[in-house]
């Protein structure tokens, strides 16, 4: 408790946010009479440098020591408050924000008892910060390692950042190869660079850079520790081969008698039991995949071993677990496509020659199951295709939300058509977006090649019952531009899948703490001004994981992510904010149920004292545990029971004057 | 053609019914896409809500009219605008507010359920006239009460659906009755027609009458009338357990307390009907049922299911007149009769109507015939 309280008191008129619900005058006035205030002051933008000077020069000439703020709420602008109370030289834990606006002017309509209501949120606030002590912050030093989670174009981006400034960064990717869904695209959008041919340069220099540790076949088990000193243990799955050895000479899979579906043909094409899943896979070494190996099932075979020169083959390779450290963690792990075999009104499954967007990317790469081919299933050329915009999206029935790249990807597919058959296409849409740079002439351009638009959503896809039509499929839809039916003949259909978050999602974000959003992918901390770092300090996203997005978003928030680790990296140490709760453990009985309560997983159980222990760093003052705590043994930095309990007084003990 | 300016007045009427997912409708056309009218006509389903979104909608047009409620549109709308009840508010407008005037067809069959309870015009004291010589006992309190509907009730191609129904429940030692007189129409198809007093009145009626007779469950032969007692009564204060009869069934088969002794030697296909399938998810109970008959080989037909193809019958319709070459019904049959089946099997009474008529349209009578799920269960029995 400081000897003698002068408290200076503040309130907002934000404009007309307060004032025009709030008699901000009644509310100084009557805070002028409480015991311990000083002055009071009312005034239009207490944020603005003006108001902010009205505190600093009381603080100077009138000795003011404890400062109460009554404004918009503290999300906004308490650091700002709590700035000016540093820069006068007083701490600034001194300083409590009462909220007239969230809490007070803009949840009701104006009338004398919101008056009433402000007046007690002052009172509250004077109260309790009279039991406000000085706090001070504390610093911690951080590991300049950064771990980043998923080897695709969002994660490569990140991991050649992180290694120009020099350090050492880890790049964990689950797939045999990094290069992830772009490098199953053919052409990109809107420029039609090839894909691969743009991506495989960035992925060479991440296998070569010095700086960057690239771990393949690999995935993230376990995640322990903090912002700044994370200890990640990984598992190295067992690739049979050995990595050292292997030259990349492509023998063994060449002479492997089994194959299997390749999934990276996304079911289209075969891979053999050995196999690299592209031709310029990085690294260029196979694996096996003991589901498919005559060896491992049977016994039999071994004939990768027989012709492997090096001799790289090791069937009794285990999987190796590793332990990292690093500072921070960039997560970019991409997304999956909707199945559309739910829909059985697009036939997808059960009628030949419908294709999601994924196998249609798979039919026109150079590397695909047909060479760059487009062929149906009976291996004729198609002369005309419809591809159907929107499935699985914009549909509160499975994603409510648009997936961002498949009316791009739609023209691109339009073009590719027409480049490699001449034949016809039909664009089945609701809206065109193409909303990025150089996107909306890629549309014209489109357009100009002779391409068909019908606005509709399509309802069905069935086989024509006509002899005319052959083996063609019906595609139905309204024509909404026309208000007519559209029954549309075409050799082959190709659904605009949506963009999903990954299948194990939950699973990655409970090892990280990490929220979702409504529509599954990971959370970030602000949607607008903070859409990189997440609610864990010190992890932070880029790519897809974060939400739908096409290359050029997801190269820039992967910089965005690597500038912020980087940041950290250079300031050497992080800060661990002042409220946080620590364990008395004298009292502490050492029932556990703080453990499982605390929503950042700061809380963990020393089991040779029998104490819960509380991680001041990863601690963000919610203060769940010390309000649960059925000894009392928790305190939390500015939330002690005197503090709270002075704010009710203040709030309850209110005196009509 | 006119500019048009949006009228507010109109679009605040349809909003208070449709709710606010009016607004939220994007204009996709998935509604006429999957609407069973345009497979014989153009219906365009979208044009309507977005007149009904600027309150500029034609309330002379005979296009209001064609809604059949059989959930289709609802079932994949992206946006979840709840299209039949929109469809229900502009009904509403004309036969309420009176700013047009219904079809003359609908006319008499609602004139006759206001008057006598009953669409055919028949003496409410007949209404059991089906059960005068199979001793179905008056109910009493206890067991189900079991409403056959007005259709089965009345209509003599149609009698014989609870004729066999109380035939199996008395089989089964079922402890049912049926209420007679005191029993008049669900106002099922009332309301989807518009006329939401004279529905309000149906139920306020049904349900003192029901509740007096001392009703908890009820046992439907139509999955309109299930789906009211279900789901709309309840919003009338109504509290009863309501069963379909194929729901009864299936699980008197499930617990083992059926034992057939006869074989139905035929090759059914079982037709969905919208308000046991879309509307209330019942799919595999009547499927169940078929299978556990002896003799039976279940066929499904193309559409099935959640996709299955409306005989026609709801909204009203089955009241109105549709011309010969736009009935549903007579594209169903010929998809029965394409998957190879000598029955097909209904579970509702206006799809046992309309195919009953497509049959004889069709000429085929002697090839298929169509059956209710309980003729069958009685056949076996």
């Amino acid at each position: 408790m400081v000897s003698e309280n002068k408290i200076g008191v503040y309130i907002c008129h934000c404009g007309h946010n307060i004032a025009g619900v709030v008699d901000v005058e009644e509310v100084a006035d009557y805070a002028k009479k409480l015991g311990n205030v000083a002055v009071t002051r009312d005034y239009m933008y207490m944020c603005s440098e003006q108001g902010r000077n009205l505190i600093k020069q009381d603080i100077r000439q009138l000795g003011i020591n404890k400062v109460v703020v009554a404004a918009c709420s503290p999300r906004l602008h308490e650091q700002t408050f709590q700035g000016v109370l540093k820069e006068s030289g007083l701490n600034p834990y001194l300083l409590q924000i009462a909220n007239l606006r969230e809490q007070c002017s803009w949840m009701h309509e104006p009338g004398p008892l919101v008056t009433e209501k402000a007046k007690r949120l002052v009172s509250g606030a004077i109260k309790r910060v009279s039991n406000h002590v000085p706090t001070v912050p504390q610093e911690m030093p951080v590991f300049p390692a950064t771990l980043v989670i998923g080897g695709g174009i969002a994660g490569i981006q990140a991991a050649l950042e992180i290694a120009s400034s020099r350090h050492i960064v880890y790049l964990v990717e689950r797939e045999p190869s990094i290069g992830g869904h772009m490098a199953q695209f053919d052409k990109t959008f809107p420029t039609l660079d090839c894909s691969a041919c743009i991506l495989t340069p960035k992925a060479s220099e991440v296998a070569n850079n010095p700086y960057i540790r690239m771990l393949t076949y690999s995935e993230v088990v376990d995640v322990s520790g903090f912002a700044g000193n994370f200890t990640v243990k990984i598992k190295r799955k067992a690739r049979y081969v050995s990595e050292g050895k292997c030259i990349g000479c492509g023998i063994c899979q060449e002479k492997c008698p089994w194959t299997t579906s390749s999934e990276f043909d996304a079911g289209l094409g075969l891979r053999k039991a050995i196999y690299t899943p592209f031709p310029q896979a990085i690294p260029n070494v196979p694996v096996i995949s003991p589901e498919h190996c005559a060896y491992f099932l049977k016994g039999k075979c071994r004939a990768c071993e027989k012709f492997c020169e090096p001799k790289a083959i090791d069937f009794e390779q285990q999987d190796l677990y590793i332990d990292l450290q690093v500072g921070f963690i960039i997560v970019a792990t991409g997304f999956d496509v909707l199945d559309p075999s739910a829909m059985t009104q697009y036939g997808y499954g059960r009628l030949p020659n419908v294709f999601t967007s994924m196998e249609f990317e798979r039919l026109c790469s150079p590397s695909g199951p047909t060479g760059g081919t487009i062929k149906l299933a009976d291996g004729r050329q198609p002369q005309s295709m419809a591809i159907i915009h929107c499935v699985g999206s914009r549909d509160k029935n499975y994603n409510a939300y648009c997936s961002r790249v498949c009316c791009m990807h739609a023209l691109k597919y339009s073009h590719l058509f027409k480049e490699k058959t001449k034949g016809d296409v039909y664009q089945i849409y609701i809206d065109m977006r193409c909303f990025g740079k150089a996107y909306e002439e890629f549309y014209e351009r489109v357009q100009g090649e002779g391409v068909t638009f019908i606005r509709g959503k399509a309802a069905k896809v069935n086989k024509s019952d006509s002899a005319d039509d052959g083996e063609k499929l019906i595609v139905s839809c309204e024509d909404t531009l026309l208000g007519s039916m559209v029954n549309l003949p075409v050799d082959m259909v190709v659904l605009c899948v949506a963009l999903e978050p990954r299948k194990d999602t939950d699973q990655l974000a409970k090892l990280l703490h990490l929220g979702r959003s409504r529509d599954g992918f990971f959370l970030e901390r602000h949607p607008k001004l903070d859409p990189v770092s997440t609610m864990s300090e010190g992890i932070f996203l880029a790519g897809c994981c974060q939400g739908p997005k096409d290359i050029p978003d997801s190269v820039t928030q992967a910089s965005a992510a690597a500038a912020r680790a980087l940041a950290m990296i250079a300031k050497g140490k992080i800060d661990v904010g002042a409220v946080t709760a620590s364990v008395n453990e004298n009292i502490c009985s050492g029932c556990k149920v703080c453990n499982a309560l605390c929503p950042y997983g700061a809380i963990f159980f020393d089991e040779s004292s029998k104490v819960s222990r509380i991680n001041q760093v990863l601690c963000k003052g919610c203060n769940v545990c010390g309000s649960t705590c059925p000894s009392g043994a928790i305190t939390t930095q500015n939330f002690s029971v005197s503090q709270i309990m002075a704010e009710i007084e203040g709030v309850l003990q209110y005196e009509r004057i | 053609m006119q500019p048009i300016v949006p009228y507010k007045e109109t679009i605040d009427i349809i909003r208070s019914a449709g709710g606010e997912q009016l607004y939220q409708c994007y204009q996709c056309g998935l509604c006429t896409g999957t609407c069973p009218w345009n497979l014989v006509r153009s219906f365009p389903v979208r044009k309507i809500i977005h007149q009904a979104q600027l309150g500029v909608v034609d309330f002379e047009s005979e296009e209001i009219w064609l809604c059949t409620t059989c959930r289709s549109c609802v079932q994949r709308c992206p946006r979840g605008v709840a299209i039949i009840d929109i469809a229900r508010a502009i009904r509403n407008v004309v036969a309420e507010v009176g700013v047009a005037k219904i079809p003359d067809s609908l006319r008499l069959s609602i004139k006759n359920i206001a008057g006598v309870g009953n669409p055919l015009g028949l003496a409410p004291e007949d209404r059991t006239e089906w059960a005068a010589d199979l001793k179905v006992k008056p109910f009493k309190g206890s067991g189900y009460l079991y409403v056959s509907c007005c259709i089965p009730a009345y209509d003599p191609g149609v009698k014989r659906v609870a004729r066999a129904t109380a035939a199996v429940l008395k089989k089964l030692k079922v402890d049912f009755g049926i209420l007679g007189t005191k029993e008049s129409c669900c106002g099922e198809s009332v309301r989807k027609a518009g006329n939401e007093n004279l529905f309000q009145d149906l139920a306020a009626r049904n349900i003192g009458n029901f509740n007096q007779a001392g009703a908890g469950k009820i046992l439907a032969s139509s999955p309109h009338c299930y789906h009211t007692f279900k789901n709309e009564y309840k919003d009338l204060g109504a509290d009863f357990e309501v069963f379909h009869t194929v729901q009864l069934v299936s699980e008197l088969i499930r617990g083992g307390n059926v034992k057939f002794t006869k074989k139905v030697n035929k090759k059914v296909a079982y037709h969905d009907s919208c308000y046991l399938g879309r509307h209330n998810g019942i799919y595999d109970e009547p499927r169940e049922i078929l299978s556990a008959i002896p003799g039976v080989e279940l066929v499904e037909m193309a559409d099935n299911r959640e996709n299955a193809l409306c005989c026609g019958g709801g909204g009203g319709r089955i009241w109105m007149e549709t011309k010969k070459e736009e009935r549903f019904s007579d594209i169903r049959l010929q998809q029965a009769l394409d998957a190879g089946a000598d029955v097909l099997a209904v579970s509702c009474p206006y799809c046992m109507l309309n195919f009953e008529d497509s049959l004889l349209t069709l000429g085929k009578e002697g090839v298929i015939e169509v059956k209710d799920v309980l003729e069958l269960v009685s056949e076996a029995l």
